[in-house]
């Protein structure tokens, strides 16, 4: 396992530079004049040119990217130049309240979606199985920040149940200390019942429209894989050997039907970092992916950059994780590593 | 053969539900083996021994219905128990080997697991004691290294190897029937022997009934006592295997063993029968599925088949056998 792990650790690196390369161009290339930005609209020409030069903009393209190198490896990722705070500080504050987003979305998905395929293959024709059509369909074809919108629209607006989509807390409530930085994990900690709720009830809309988008690929492939698995030889081998429905199912079944699953769990994840962006602007959550768009639409690229490098982190991370996952489940996988 | 048969299948039909329609795919099955006894069901690719086997085993795809017949097992009709009775008696009382042993094993948990398995469904062993005795098993089918092996997948294994670990998982309860279906295909030929040697020793030390589905008439001859020929899901012969092969009646089972030139003949290798089986699906079978195939054919062919047993224990589906 160990030795598992140092392999995908290894082929991870290449992708980890090319990030790194491929940040770095992507915010030199974005349109837009930072110096220009920030030294104002009036601004005469010298004045462009000495932010532009206290920036470090004006040397060559090597030179900023040696300099953005030997920051990051100092755990610089440069200040942000409309609020002038270290970027680095905004993320790591910032980055909780996304990944409790994503992880409470990406738990409600899978705690309906694998049940429901499931029992789709298993009773394959009946009403359950149709739902899980219905499901799988609506899923794919609402994009997020409709559904976003959607959710907000009737249960805030229309029926009035769901608190003000503003953020991850009832603004009368305070925020629980940081331990975790998750406030439904730091609420329970600290035995704050009233700020668990508050927090629980503004993270319903955002995580189920993170969730009813993620459901659909994880039905789909859990009820596809689930009836090969079921109409595979070694199912039937374990019919013909009298072993009861639940081992026949579960343990037989399910651990096989399971590993294209966790590969689609994987790609349901790295959609959903994408799909923060758009959640997270619909209802003022404040994670990373507000923080990037906000610095976007003032070309402030530090931010960015970091949004992206961050990204890439963490998509480099979790496919490791899946792997290993995979490794786990699947003894071929072990040996081949 | 005793007096009571360990199975008796009579008048067994069976459907398949299709895209193009309804699938006659067995009509009026009748055979049975006796206790200690092994009979061969030889017959061409989709002749229908294996949903013979599906049917008794009660594990036809959802698309498959019995719908005639009886399957009498141990005093009870198999084809009429309740999933969960009969989920009780497989594996237990009545076992199937398969044919493709590699896929035939759950590829990600251990073959000592896999035995375990069976023995602690069927009350053989509790959860600590089950992992002995499935290496007691393992020894009984001659594996070798037998501690380390139970620790194996079935990718570590060969195909030789793995058909040993389906036959300790089917036998590990000690059945009363064993349905062997093409256990040796796919295997080299003395692979296939050391198999077949296997399952004939095991079984004989029980007293257990076997069938055995094969193409190969040649290992049929060698290894059973009677000889069910199948075709196009009829029985058209049934005899004892000297008696068949010294004596066969029906113009089908002639032509088989025409067609096998010596020792090492299997049904795979036939060229030389005319035709193809006939298309199932079609609304007007002629009620002898080999009619279109037949050089004997004769008006009375048409009507519905006879079945008549010459001598002891000879059954011929025919109106004009030679
Ligand atoms: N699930 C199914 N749906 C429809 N038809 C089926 C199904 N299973 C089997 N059949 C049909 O039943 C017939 C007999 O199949 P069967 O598998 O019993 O043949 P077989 O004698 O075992 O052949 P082989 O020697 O190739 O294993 C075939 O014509 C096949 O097309
Ligand atoms: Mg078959």
């Amino acid at each position: 396992m160990l030795k598992l792990l140092l392999s995908r650790l290894a082929t991870a690196v290449p992708s980890v530079v090319g990030v790194l390369i491929v940040t770095f161009m992507l915010t030199r290339l974005l349109p837009g004049d930072p110096a220009a930005y920030f030294a104002g609209l009036a601004a005469s020409p010298q004045a462009i040119a000495e932010v532009r030069t206290k920036l470090g903009l004006d040397k060559s393209l090597p030179e900023q990217f040696v300099a953005y190198i030997v920051d990051l490896a100092h755990g610089n990722l440069g200040n942000s130049l409309s609020t002038g705070q270290p970027v680095a500080a905004e993320i790591v504050n910032r980055l909780p309240a996304s990944a409790e987003l994503t992880l409470v979305a990406l738990f409600v998905a899978v705690a309906i979606a694998i049940p429901l395929g499931v029992l789709a293959a298993v009773k394959q024709g009946t009403w359950i199985d149709h739902l899980c059509r219905v499901v799988t369909t609506a899923g794919v074809s609402l994009p997020v920040f409709f559904t976003g919108l959607l959710l907000a629209y009737v249960f805030y607006y229309l029926l009035q149940i769901a608190p003000a989509p503003t953020g991850r807390l009832d603004v009368f409530i305070s925020a629980p200390p940081d331990i975790t930085g998750f406030y439904l994990v730091d609420s329970l900690l600290t035995g704050n019942a009233e700020t668990f709720w508050s927090a629980l009830k503004q993270l319903a809309l955002p995580a189920i429209s993170m969730a009813i988008f993620s459901l659909a690929p994880l039905a789909r492939m859990t009820r596809g894989s689930m009836l090969a698995v079921l109409g595979s030889d070694f199912v039937r081998t374990a019919r013909a050997s009298g072993l009861s429905s639940r081992t026949v199912i579960f343990t037989y079944a399910f651990r096989n039907a399971v590993l294209p699953v966790i590969t689609t769990l994987g790609m349901v994840f790295s959609f959903l970092l994408g799909a923060n962006v758009l959640v997270e602007t619909v209802f003022a959550w404040p994670g990373i992916g507000l923080y990037a768009v906000n610095a976007l639409i003032t070309s402030d690229y530090a931010p960015v950059q970091g949004f992206v490098l961050t990204m890439a982190v963490l998509y480099v991370v979790l496919n490791l994780i899946i792997d290993l996952l995979y490794g786990l489940v699947d003894p071929r996988v072990r040996l081949d590593a | 053969m005793s007096a009571i048969p360990a199975l008796a299948v009579d008048n067994l039909s069976v459907e398949f539900r299709t895209r193009s329609g309804i699938v006659k795919v067995l009509e009026h099955v009748s055979f049975s083996v006796g206790k200690g006894e092994t009979i061969a069901l030889v017959g061409e690719s989709g002749s229908g021994k294996s949903v013979t086997a599906f049917a008794v085993m009660g594990i036809l795809d959802a698309a498959g219905k019995v719908t005639s017949g009886t399957a009498m097992f141990g005093g009870s009709d198999l084809l009429k128990q309740s999933e969960r009775d009969l989920a009780e008696l497989r594996g237990r009382e009545l076992s199937m080997i398969f044919q493709n042993p590699r896929t035939a094993l759950n590829p990600i948990r251990r073959v000592g697991q896999q035995i375990a398995d069976v023995l602690v469904r069927h009350g053989g062993a509790t959860r600590a004691d089950a992992p002995k005795l499935a290496i007691e098993m393992l020894k009984k089918v001659r594996i070798p290294d037998p501690e380390r092996r139970a620790e194996a997948y079935p990718f570590e294994m060969s195909g030789g190897m793995c058909q040993r670990i389906m036959i300790a998982i089917a036998l590990a309860c000690r059945p009363a029937l064993l349905i062997a279906d093409e256990p040796t295909t796919g295997l080299d030929v003395t692979t296939q022997a050391v198999i077949m040697d296997l399952i004939g020793e095991l079984g004989r030390d029980s007293g257990m009934a076997t069938i055995f589905i094969t193409h190969d008439l040649a290992l049929a001859a060698e290894y059973c006592d009677r000889i069910v020929v199948m075709h196009a899901g009829h029985i058209v012969e049934s005899a004892p295997s000297q008696t068949l092969f010294a004596d066969p009646r029906h113009p089908y089972t002639a032509k088989l063993l025409a067609a096998t030139p010596g020792e090492t003949a299997s049904l795979a290798e036939l060229v030389s029968i005319p035709g193809n089986l006939p298309d199932l699906r079609r609304e007007d079978l002629p009620a002898c599925r080999y009619s279109g195939r037949c050089e004997r054919l004769v008006g009375r062919c048409a009507e519905p088949l006879p079945h008549q047993t010459i001598g002891d224990r000879h059954g011929i589906a025919c109106w004009n056998p030679l």
